[in-house]
């Protein structure tokens, strides 16, 4: 199967019943898929006039209480920004798809790259935080989706998978499971005010058509939902719990594999880079080299770096000029070492053993 | 019909200046849907940016106050995945023509089942009274502070030529017509939209030589003309005043609708 059908059926298995969005190389196949199969299942599916429109009919879906979706890629990912900053306002769970490509701008419409990984958590304005995860391989593709449609719901906040183009266009043999978990949203209980959060700082969903008459906008608003953008304390409060409903549960939701945690050479990877790693473990099994390969990228989970304890460099190939290396640098002492390779041919093999052994 | 039901007293005072005729097509748009029946629970306010968008705010319904000019866009998603909910849409010269401009003319190809009741005030209110797509040739604004050399929109051809189902035009004056018209229009299958000029006295009037509320409130009801009338001047070979306003049905049609249970 191939990753973009393999995300697709993920959240059709994961109950996603509304998939909004607009064609664009290389995460077409995750609309084509779900424009044959949705029908089937009693959903929708509706190809808008933009991303622009394909995030927003995405946000009004999910306040009907739709599990609900839109894949893309850079350029579509750069119009939907401003719609993502207005669904972590709002606390809308929603699921987008990014299946990254070669930019800035048009870029490599067909190639790899990994560029939008700071994008995807800083890229509306403003303070926030979201959640995103990020697939070595189809069989991920599948797995992940449903997650970041649990995590979307349980936290109530926008959900990215953030694969790239090898990983959505990779065939690989994959295992669908009979069921699949889910987490429900936790509802609104009556009489609680609709933006009230208790202790987990996510309120409950008040589903349109159920009664609750909740008014949702994105001005910064009270715990009934009411616009309030002079206090600069309430708008302080609000953003405050936005960012921590989800960077609190940063380690308790985290979500990484560790390899040879006594390791010296340690590779950091997520998304396709990680397999060319892989390939450098098994051709040399005896130098135990170690590997952490992170599944979620955001929030960071700044914890798993001390899996290594004898760690002495940090080896991150990525697909861009080193984002991910930045954000890893600002948590250790170990020294962090980018590997950048774009254009989207991934890393070989002999290029990293090289970078490793210049660190021997 | 009580404001009680429909309005959420403790959102009040409004946000409105005085003399605003936002909140004369509020009252109309809120008659219409009492009158179809709807109950609070299946009934969806939807917005963008702008005066006009504030509306939802002061209702007691489920209500989306969405981004600048994408509330059409919203709704679709909204429609679309629970087609038994009832969707009004308010929006304003700005919001719908300028930065929303093809979520506008995509949700009348749909011919999506929304109602759309627009509130021209042919400026930017909102943000202290800059040019608009619909702000007439010539009029001052602070962003045409020499008049404006761009012609305007007409909201209501746009509609009709994109395939909305039903198109009206009324203003703040004609308040008993807006609200049959309003009406009509939620009863409809599929796209409707319902323009209204409004008169906003603190930045489109008061550059205009509409010194007074009623100054503008008159001109409408001045340079109105019936639809049926602007027909027969057509079939007479006679001219229509370059500065009438068009008012009445436009367009009543029945093409093939989504978001239609």
């Amino acid at each position: 199967m191939q990753g973009n059908t393999a995300c697709a059926e993920g959240a059709l298995a994961a109950g996603c019943r509304f998939f909004g969005g607009y064609p664009i190389t290389p995460s077409t196949e995750v609309a084509e898929h779900m424009a044959a199969k949705l029908p089937k299942v009693g959903g929708v599916f509706i190809q808008m006039e933009d991303e622009i429109a394909g995030i927003a009919s995405v946000i009004g879906a999910s306040w009907t209480g739709a599990r609900a979706m839109t894949a893309t890629s850079g350029p579509g990912f750069s119009l939907m920004m401003e719609n993502i900053g207005f669904a972590v306002m709002t606390e809308t769970p929603c699921v987008l798809v990014n299946i990254q490509r070669g930019g800035p701008s048009t870029g490599q419409p067909t190639m790899s790259a990994q560029g939008d990984m700071f994008q995807c958590r800083f890229g509306s304005h403003g303070d926030y935080s979201i959640i995103a995860l990020s697939p070595g391989s189809v069989q991920e593709m599948y797995e992940l989706t449903v997650k970041a449609f649990n995590l979307a719901d349980c936290f109530r906040v926008p959900t990215f998978l953030m694969a790239d183009e090898i990983i959505g266009h990779m065939r690989e043999r994959i295992e669908i499971p009979d069921s699949v978990p889910r987490v429900e949203r936790k509802p609104l209980v009556k009489g609680v005010l609709p933006f009230h959060a208790d202790d987990d700082m996510v309120p409950g969903f008040p589903q349109f058509g159920t009664g609750h008459h909740v008014h949702v906008t994105g001005l910064t608003h009270d715990e009934r939902g009411y616009p309030c953008a002079t206090s600069p304390s309430l708008h302080e409060d609000l953003v405050k719990r936005l960012v921590a409903k989800v960077e609190s549960a940063r380690h308790e939701i985290a979500d990484y594999k560790v390899t040879n945690p006594d390791a010296e050479v340690v590779f950091i990877t997520y998304g396709s880079p990680s397999r060319t790693v892989d390939q450098v473990l098994h051709d040399r099994q005896a130098e135990r080299i170690g590997h952490l390969r992170f599944r979620m990228v955001w929030p960071f989970p700044e914890n798993a770096l001390e899996q290594f304890p004898n760690a002495k460099v940090f080896l991150v190939p990525e697909q861009n000029l080193g984002l991910m290396a930045r954000e890893i640098e600002r948590h250790t002492c170990v020294p962090v070492v980018p590997l950048p390779r774009f254009g989207g041919a991934l890393h070989t093999p002999a290029e990293l053993e090289k970078a490793m052994e210049a660190w021997r | 019909m009580t404001y009680d039901d429909w309005l959420r007293a403790d959102r009040l005072p409004h946000i409105y200046c005085a003399g605003c005729g936002n909140g004369t097509v509020i009252n109309c748009t809120l008659n219409a849907v009492d009158r179809m029946g709807w109950k609070k629970e299946e009934t969806i306010f939807v917005s963008g940016i702008g005066c006009s968008s504030r509306a939802p705010g002061y209702i007691m319904t489920d209500s989306l106050h969405t981004t600048h000019g994408r509330a059409l866009a919203f709704a679709t998603g909204i429609k679309m995945a629970n087609p038994d909910l009832h969707v009004v849409v308010f929006t304003g010269d700005g919001d719908l023509a300028a930065i929303g401009g093809n979520h506008f003319i995509h949700a009348c190809r749909r011919n999506i089942d929304l109602t759309v009741v627009c509130m021209n005030n042919q400026i930017y209110g909102m943000t202290g009274g800059q040019g608009s797509p619909t702000t007439p040739r010539g009029a001052l604004s602070t962003t045409t502070p020499y008049g404006s050399q761009e012609p305007a929109f007409d909201l209501c051809e746009l509609a009709s030529a994109a395939g909305a189902n039903f198109v009206s035009r009324w203003t703040s004056y004609h308040v008993k017509e807006l609200t049959r018209s309003i009406h009509e229009g939620l009863g409809i299958p599929g796209f409707s939209f319902i323009e209204t000029l409004v008169q906003c006295p603190t930045n489109y009037g008061r550059r205009n030589k509409f010194r007074q509320v009623m100054d503008q409130v008159e001109y409408f009801k001045a340079h109105g003309i019936l639809v049926q009338k602007a027909a027969r001047l057509r079939e007479e070979g006679k001219a229509i005043p370059g500065d009438a306003i068009i008012l009445g049905d436009i367009v009543r049609r029945d093409r093939p609708a989504m978001g239609v249970r």
